[in-house]
């Protein structure tokens, strides 16, 4: 078991009242799954989000990552977590201005203490592996935005997570370089790697093999995606 | 997260908004730069008063006749003759730890071969070097036989020395004093300027009496032994003030003053008045590192100002950072290190800048200036220091942004 949540409740006050953003959520995840997390806006999704990816911390419940507890853990401890365990992908990209590919896809390993050379061949390596072997030295502006999303991948991977959360990665990308991007999860997780995405497009949510929904900070809805487990990414892509 | 890249994520954030981040900078290149010149004058001003005190000779007192009242007219200090050869002879007999010699002064045009020159001349005793501690660069000092017998010999400053003769050697040479033929017997060294600005080797000594019969005095003078001036030398290492009492009370003595009447005579302690001087220059450059402070304290203001709109532009790289595994730490020293960096580029180019400018004013103006290391030295951790202050508020709030809110900042 990779993840394990109990009773995951967030409660947030926005004035005078309480909001839920989790209600008491108990999700277990494998390793070697792809789930994808779905729900409208507002449905806690984004929260279940931010404390798997130890962002946030739960107002009450239980979260074992692999063997650590680390809804215990706060501040720094979760910050070691974040960079040891877990590959953030975002809608925005969120690369470093005017700092080439190859340093953007370093930056985690300079926050975990690697050398200058290690972190060069290592952030290398994993250009090379979302296929930007090539552009190493090109900054955030003189790529595409699925070239940039490949190297918000890369950097993801780069200090070899437990898992993958991936927060809307094809909201800001058409529908043919989308695809792309989805085939990229896809034969990541065929690799082995655990990936999580939240997504609002059931699109994009169909080349997960399980899938999560959420309704007012609870899961209403786990089932796993027949389609995809039966027949593999490529359907999916396909019938996209 | 080692300084070096800490160093390299600082010149890189500077260097996206270069034009910014010099006009940051500005307020601490004035503000360094100004420091820098307020040093190096205000160290200069101290060098120079400093010298005066050494060229004037130290622990002197100066005792002048009291003034003359006539027709209801008071004349002021120096006016009256008060003050004879036989009050110096006291001094010198009664304190044993002061030396005096009187100076009687006037002026005159001295001609030697084609050239002359007008300049100051002091009737005097050999005492008058003593006091005065100045040495002569060739020469002899006036022989008592000379003194007792009204012999024409002089003792020529530096300026008079350069005025008359050039290169010539003016020793045993004549010269001639309102017509009165002189034998140069010693150059006196070069002293410099007094605390008033005036060249006080442009001067002739010759025997006190002299002076008066040949040179200065009328029929009259030359029968009261009156003098102008009498310098007083305190032995090192006595008080001065102690000195000053005792000359005091032994020329109200020696003139017969009533226990409550005014003295007949002025008394002044140059080293006091020195001190004055002194002390004033010291309020000068304390006015000046105060005006000094204030444009560091609003280039530094200026430096978190520009600090807190970067950190604000940058939230959602912060959120970025602290995702990827950046502890509040790092976050915080990326941001220290960039303040600091910001102050001490702009404080090392205020020193350049102000280098600079105290190096033309000496030239332009023709002040004495002294660059001391220390100097340097303080106006660059006083960069730092303020880097480290005004960085520590900015910094301090990226690293406690909320990395999820920070991601999603707009």
């Amino acid at each position: 078991m990779l993840i394990h949540t109990r009773e995951l409740v967030k409660l947030y006050r926005m004035g005078g009242s309480e909001v839920h953003a989790l209600d008491g959520v108990s999700v277990d995840i494998d390793e070697g799954e792809f789930v994808a997390v779905m729900g409208a806006s507002g449905s806690g999704k984004s929260t279940f989000m931010n404390v798997l990816g130890c962002l946030d911390r739960p107002t009450s419940g239980e979260y074992v990552l692999r063997s650590q507890k680390v809804s215990e853990l706060a501040g720094d401890d979760l910050a070691v977590v974040r960079n040891k365990h877990i590959g953030f992908v975002f809608q925005q990209f969120n690369l470093l201005a005017r700092t080439p590919a190859l340093e953007n896809v370093a930056l985690p390993l300079v926050y975990a203490g690697v050398s200058g050379a290690e972190r060069k061949s290592r952030a290398m390596a994993m250009l090379k592996r979302v296929g930007l072997g090539e552009r190493t030295d090109h900054h955030p502006a003189q790529l595409s935005g699925g070239q940039q999303q490949r190297v918000a991948i890369a950097r993801a991977l780069v200090t070899e997570p437990l898992l993958i959360l991936a927060d809307e990665p094809t909201g800001a990308l058409d529908s043919r370089t989308s695809l792309e991007i989805m085939a990229l999860f896809q034969e990541l997780n065929r690799q082995g790697m655990t990936v999580v995405l939240v997504t609002h497009e059931a699109d994009v949510a169909r080349f997960a093999r399980r899938i999560l929904v959420f309704r007012d900070g609870k899961v209403v809805q786990d089932e796993h995606n027949e389609a995809v487990a039966a027949r593999g990414g490529e359907t999916a892509l396909a019938s996209a | 997260m080692n300084f070096l890249a800490l160093l390299r994520i600082a010149l890189r954030a500077l260097a996206v908004n270069k034009m910014r981040s010099a006009l940051t900078m500005l307020g601490i290149v004035i503000g360094v730069g100004a420091v820098i010149v307020m040093i190096a004058v205000g160290a200069g001003a101290q060098a120079r008063v400093e010298e005066q005190i050494r060229s004037l000779g130290s622990n002197l007192l100066l005792v002048m006749p009291g003034s003359t009242t006539s027709g209801g007219v008071r004349m002021g200090f120096g006016s009256g003759s008060t003050l004879t050869e036989d009050d110096v002879l006291a001094i010198n007999r009664e304190i044993p730890e002061a030396i005096a010699a009187p100076a009687l002064r006037g002026s005159a045009q001295v001609i030697w071969g084609n050239s002359n020159w007008s300049t100051q001349i002091y009737g005097t005793t050999p005492e008058y070097l003593d006091v005065r501690q100045w040495p002569l660069v060739s020469g002899r000092t006036f022989e008592p036989a000379e003194m007792a017998g009204a012999a024409k010999v002089a003792l020529i400053g530096a300026t008079v020395a350069k005025q008359l003769f050039g290169a010539a050697d003016p020793l045993d040479q004549s010269i001639r004093i309102k017509r009165v033929p002189f034998t140069i017997i010693g150059v006196l060294d070069v002293k410099g300027q007094s605390m008033m600005g005036t060249d006080q080797d442009d001067l002739i000594l010759v025997p006190i009496k002299t002076a008066r019969s040949r040179v200065l005095g009328t029929a009259s003078a030359a029968r009261n032994r009156t003098v102008g001036t009498i310098w007083v030398k305190a032995a090192d290492g006595i008080d001065t003030k102690i000195i000053e009492e005792q000359v005091r009370a032994l020329l109200r003595q020696r003139h017969r003053i009533q226990a409550g009447a005014d003295d007949d005579f002025s008394l002044r302690n140059l080293q006091e008045v020195m001190a004055a001087q002194e002390a004033s220059s010291r309020v000068l450059a304390l006015l000046l590192a105060a005006v000094a402070s204030v444009s560091l304290l609003v280039g530094g203001i200026g430096i978190m100002n520009i600090m807190l709109v970067s950190v604000t532009e940058r939230t959602r790289e912060i959120g970025l950072r602290m995702a990827v595994g950046a502890r509040t730490r790092d976050i915080l020293g990326q941001f220290l290190v960039e303040a600091v960096t910001l102050s001490l580029i702009g404080g090392l180019i205020g020193v350049a800048l102000g280098m600079g400018t105290s190096l033309a004013i000496a030239e332009l103006a023709g002040w004495r200036i002294v660059i001391s290391p220390q100097a340097v030295g303080l106006a660059v951790a006083f960069a730092f220091v303020i880097g480290v202050f005004f960085g520590f508020y900015p910094a301090r709030k990226a690293a406690r942004l909320n990395p999820v809110e920070a991601l999603r900042f707009e």
